[in-house]
């Protein structure tokens, strides 16, 4: 981090300063939701599962079966563990709000709570993926960036971009931005593999190697602008249509006035 | 050409109109004002590229509406730049058209052929030149000379012969053998069966001997892509479903088309995609192309577990991986 | 005498009596060049190419082209301890070791696609007014040449710094060199020594990039310039403009203070992108291995076009007695851009042959007044820019909520269907304006005012027009189609009858116009 901690120490920072507070704060609160869920009573649990249930059979149950097996157009449930739940109704693409292409991200429709009682739900009629814990969120002191880097180019840049901006799929599809996403979100995605995204197994992607590259992908986040505009950060074709309308633009509307008669 | 007999009239050069500057003094010191405003614009540019360059630190970041957080040296130093070279173009050509002289001028232009005699001159004297080289009657020389200069032309061709070695069979080759085992990239782990859920991918490269070191060159045809399905999702025939190991299936991710890696796997649809020209291999038919430029599907490699329950290769890839070339199936 | 003249009179006499430069500059110093913005298209050109060489020497400074493996230990936290070519970490010290190196690499980046994007719109220029037709065929060709020659030093220059996107560039490239047929894999051999990606070919474009290709450049830009300046400037019609004649500025003083002072509105316009906008970050790309990819791969705009017929190119390969011809590489990698740059280059041949013109021309054809050229001209851009988009379908498909499938049906379609379209459209749209031009000469233009007749019918009042805007508009000459007798003057039929057919129809369709306003037409109307 001797880069990152260099762009710090200065005062004109301060509305950088202001995103990594922001983002601390939330990554802490989040942290801390999943982290309180451990040690709780056998009694606070059945309640919770209880009110996840209920939740379930009002929100959930009309497409995904009373009993998760699924139907027509929605994958059984059976199995895929509170990871999934906290990803997909947590980041709001659960409920589905249309039939499009695939399910966007959008604002959760429940509360932390109640999504944290819906996993519990879930996770408790078959095992599957865990929310992760703290531990493996800690990207601020935990994980290499460099390390983070290498893996985000080899395992997720031919679909998320260079740096993370998302990209094209087939028939419309398209893997999202990853600015903006909650750390726990991150690793739930890449251990649950939602929609069109596969699996990133454990031994194959090591949770330390997760860690590293939610740490690549928060320093990209807040990397401020080193060479002017970012342009989207999307490669040559945002730089080309620029060169053509403000470059060229310029340099037409400058002869223009050359050319004209002064009176 | 009757009609351009009664053609409409060319009016001739229209009248020079004067600008104010030239008959107004106080017009003209006002633009010469303008001008010196421009190239101390100018100036300022300079002072502040000079300023950037040695007082702004490269570590500072300002914030500037549309940019963002943005680095301040690089900033400055572009704009001081930018303002220093703009401002004097700007003073030049508003010097240009307000102050210096703006009657337009004619001038006439010449005929580019040369006059006649001047090209009977010419000619005259390349056939005389010509003939005293006495090239034509002294044929031998001629020939010989026509072969010597044709023959001196493949000189530079066999000089640049030690450019590269020739192909050979290389390009149809890999470092994958019979109980090669598959280890992840990054990372030179070895994978088991048990390691891939189904829907996980892995990028893998071969196994290195002890002392061996990976370069790009074995990469960019090592690069494999680990696949896991359920084994009742595939629609192969019986030779390819047995190179699959419990819904594990390996395909050479360096694309059949023109080489790029091939990675973009949409669990649901079951789908490779390929970034760079879009081609897309059906996972479940061994990557049959079903949409894209590419013509070929992507090579299967064959794989298996060893006894220890590592994934390992069957065989080598049993075709060149790649892009086509023309010797490709020799 | 004041000092000052005495000393720049010795100095005069000095360089006059070694050289005998007086007499040159005082007949050259007299040119005169016609001010119009379009003008100035091709100098944009030339002075990003004087940024380009200016920019591209500090570069030089640091910048190592060598592929030897190194491990980043430089400023940039997010690379440290990555193995990357020396190249790449070079690259890594301009943007961040070096103060101004940075801002120097984006000014060099944006000053290529600046020089692009200005050879192109003054080839749009020259093609659209004629300024192509004799004498200048050469300068035609030359310039063509410094296109395809801009395209080939702008793509490796965006290879040379070895990261990810360039890196993914090569290979594609690559690919390219293996399809030729029977020497392909050679080619590709030689050119890498060895296999993809090898440690050669890095330093062999480096060469290539900062010697060889911008010495040709110089070569023929001087040769470009040099024609321009002894054939004297085209000029656009107008009141007393002629075939024989230029109007327009002498050299000096105000000449010089434009052209000059434009060269340096080009750098700074140049700079004050290369400070506010961000280009080719290669530090997010990371260093270049062939097992990575990003989203969104994409050569430069000016290779965009040729990326785009790739994409949409069928999935076709063959077998021919057990050797593969990959046609889906071929056709839209080297056939289609062999076929459209040779043809780009013969245009003013065909054009002469087909009007059977070949007198000189100085004056510019207002493009309205070609139909056949402009609709041409229109559909070859019909062209291209359907495949330029199509080299971008994976950003517009994510921009624009549309699939990548959908803007590659579309395209793999239009760019049979649009091309001919828009040149019937363009056509019609030039022949249009061109009975508006004669409509508006002889009946004047319309005030908006209108007037009760005596019985009481309400007419428009129309003003002549001026007669420099009725020379303007009339001023242009109409060739008639060529008449091709089949039978020669003995009656036998002559040699190449097809091709004559072909040569009569053409000239036909190239000479179709709307009679242009008459100095009889107006007297007839007068008398109405």
């Amino acid at each position: 981090m001797k880069h990152l901690s260099r762009f710090r120490r200065h005062r004109a920072v301060a509305p950088l300063l202001l995103i990594f507070a922001l983002l601390g704060i939330g990554t802490t609160f989040s942290v801390a939701g999943a982290a309180t869920s451990n040690p709780i009573s056998a009694a606070e649990r059945s309640a919770l599962i209880k009110e996840g249930e209920q939740i379930f059979n009002r929100g959930c149950s009309s497409c995904h079966g009373i009993n998760l097996e699924g139907g027509g157009v929605a994958p059984s449930l059976i199995g895929v563990g509170a990871a999934s739940v906290d990803f997909q109704v947590g980041t709001g693409r659960m409920p589905l709000a249309d039939m499009s292409a695939q399910a966007m991200r959008k604002t959760p429709l429940y509360t932390e709570k109640e999504v944290e009682a819906l996993a519990a739900y879930v996770a408790s009629l078959a095992i599957g993926p865990e929310i992760p814990g703290e531990e493996q969120l800690n990207y601020e002191r935990d994980g290499s960036v460099a390390e983070g880097g290498e893996l985000f180019r080899t395992n997720c840049a031919m679909c998320h971009n260079f740096a993370g901006q998302g990209g094209a799929l087939t028939q419309g599809k398209y893997a999202p931005t990853l600015m903006g996403v909650l750390p726990k979100h991150i690793s739930e995605a890449m251990t649950t593999g939602p929609q069109s995204m596969p699996v990133f197994s454990d031994k194959t992607l090591t949770p330390e190697e997760k860690l590293s590259v939610i740490k690549w992908i928060k320093a990209v986040e807040v990397e401020p602008a080193l060479g002017g505009a970012s342009l989207g950060r999307v490669g040559p074709v945002t730089e080309g249509l620029l060169v053509w309308t403000l470059g060229l633009g310029l340099l037409v509307g400058v002869a223009v006035w050359l050319a004209m008669k002064a009176r | 050409m009757s009609k351009e007999i009664d053609a409409i009239k060319d009016p001739g050069l229209p009248e020079h109109v004067l600008r104010r500057a030239d008959t107004d003094p106080i017009a003209a010191r006002k633009a010469e004002r303008q001008v010196a405003t421009l190239f101390t614009l100018s100036s300022l540019g300079t002072i502040t590229l000079i300023g950037a360059y040695f007082f702004i630190p490269q570590d500072v970041f300002i914030f500037f509406p549309v940019l963002g957080s943005t680095n301040a040296h690089q900033l400055f130093l572009g704009l001081g730049l930018a303002a220093s070279v703009f401002f004097i173009g700007m003073g030049a050509i508003h010097w240009a058209k307000t102050l210096m002289p703006d009657e337009e001028v004619v001038i006439q232009r010449h005929e580019f052929r040369s006059p006649d005699e001047d090209r009977a001159e010419f000619v005259k004297t390349a056939k005389e030149g010509a003939a005293a080289a006495g090239l034509g009657r002294r044929s031998l020389i001629k020939r010989s000379l026509g072969l010597s200069l044709g023959l001196a032309g493949l000189s530079p061709l066999v000089l640049l012969r030690d450019l590269g070695p020739t192909p050979g069979d290389s390009l149809s080759k890999t470092s994958w053998k019979a109980g090669t085992r598959l280890v992840t990239d990054p990372g030179d782990r070895p994978i088991k069966a048990s390691d891939l859920e189904v829907g996980a991918v892995a990028q893998t490269l071969p196994e290195l001997a002890k002392g061996e070191k990976r370069t790009l060159p074995n990469i960019a045809r090592d690069a494999v892509l680990l696949i896991r399905l359920r084994p009742e999702e595939f629609n192969l025939n019986a030779e390819r479903l047995s190179w699959t190991h419990e819904g594990i299936i390996a395909f050479s991710k360096i694309c059949s088309h023109m080489g790029c890696a091939v990675a973009l796997y949409e669990q649901q649809t079951k789908h490779l995609l390929c970034p760079c020209h879009q081609s897309t291999f059906d996972v479940t038919r061994a990557a049959k192309v079903i949409f894209g430029p590419a013509a070929r599907p992507l090579p299967q490699l064959a794989v298996t577990v060893d006894s220890e329950g590592y994934l390992v290769a069957q065989s080598p890839f049993t075709e060149p991986i790649g892009p086509s070339f023309w010797g490709r199936l020799k | 005498m004041t000092a000052r003249e005495r000393i720049a009179g010795s100095v005069a006499n000095y360089v006059d009596e070694r050289t005998g430069a007086a007499a040159w500059m005082k007949k050259n110093l007299n040119k005169v060049f016609p001010d119009h913005w379009s003008f100035l298209l091709g100098e944009i050109a030339l002075y990003s190419f004087v940024i380009l060489l200016l920019s591209g020497t500090f570069l030089t400074f640091w910048f190592d082209p060598s592929q030897r493996e190194v491990i980043y230990d430089g400023t940039y936290a997010p690379l440290q301890g990555i193995h990357m070519s020396a190249a790449y970490a070079s690259s890594l010290d301009i943007s961040f070791e070096v103060r101004g190196g940075l801002l120097m690499r984006q000014i060099h980046h944006w000053s290529a696609l600046i020089f692009m994007a200005a050879i192109v719109v003054h080839l749009m220029r020259v093609y659209f007014t004629g300024a192509f037709r004799k004498p200048r065929e050469f300068n035609w060709i030359i310039g063509i040449g410094l296109l395809t020659l801009g395209i080939v030093e702008g793509f490796l220059g965006y290879s040379l710094p070895d990261d990810l996107l360039s890196g993914t560039g090569i290979r594609i490239a690559e690919a390219i060199m293996q399809a030729i047929p029977v020497v392909g894999s050679y080619i590709s051999f030689f050119a890498f020594g060895g296999a993809f990606p090898g440690e050669a070919f890095i330093p062999r474009i480096y060469i290539v990039h900062v010697l060889i290709l911008p010495g040709i450049f110089l070569a023929l830009i001087t040769v470009h310039l040099m024609l321009v300046w002894y054939q004297k400037h085209t000029q656009y019609p107008g009141p007393g403009r002629t075939e024989k004649n230029v109007v327009g500025y002498p050299l000096l003083p105000v000449y010089m203070a434009k052209a000059g002072g434009f060269f340096f509105i080009v750098f700074g316009v140049t700079a004050f992108l290369g400070a506010v906008a961000s280009i080719n970050p290669i530090w997010l790309y990371g260093p270049y291995t062939p097992a990575q990819v990003s989203a969104g791969s994409q050569p430069d705009w000016y290779m965009g076009w040729l990326d785009g017929l790739v994409r949409m190119a069928p999935p076709i390969e063959t077998i021919f007695f057990g050797y593969t011809i990959s046609w889906n590489i071929l056709l839209p990698g080297l056939i289609i851009p062999g076929i459209l740059f040779t043809g780009m280059a013969l245009y003013p041949f065909i054009e002469s042959w087909i009007t059977g013109d070949k007198r000189e021309h100085h004056l510019l054809d207002r493009p309205r007044n070609a139909p056949n050229r402009t609709a041409l001209g229109v559909m070859s851009l019909t062209f291209m820019i359907i495949a330029l988009i199509n080299g971008g379908n994976d950003i517009f498909a994510t921009t624009f909520d549309l699939t990548i499938n959908q803007i590659m049906w579309f395209s793999r379609i239009s760019i049979f269907i649009l091309p001919p379209i828009a040149f019937v459209i363009t056509k019609r749209l030039c022949l249009s304006l061109q009975r508006a031009d004669r409509e508006l000469v002889l009946h004047g233009r319309e005030t908006g005012r209108l007037v009760m007749m005596p019985h009481g019918e309400f007419v428009e009042v129309h003003e002549p027009i001026s007669p420099e805007k009725a020379w303007i508009l009339t001023q242009h000459e109409q060739q008639p189609a060529l008449a091709l007798e089949e039978n020669d003057a003995s009656g036998v039929r002559r040699p190449g009858v097809l091709k004559n057919k072909l040569r009569a129809r053409m000239s036909k369709a190239h000479a179709v116009s709307i009679p242009k306003a008459t100095a009889a037409d107006l007297k007839e109307i007068e008398h109405h």
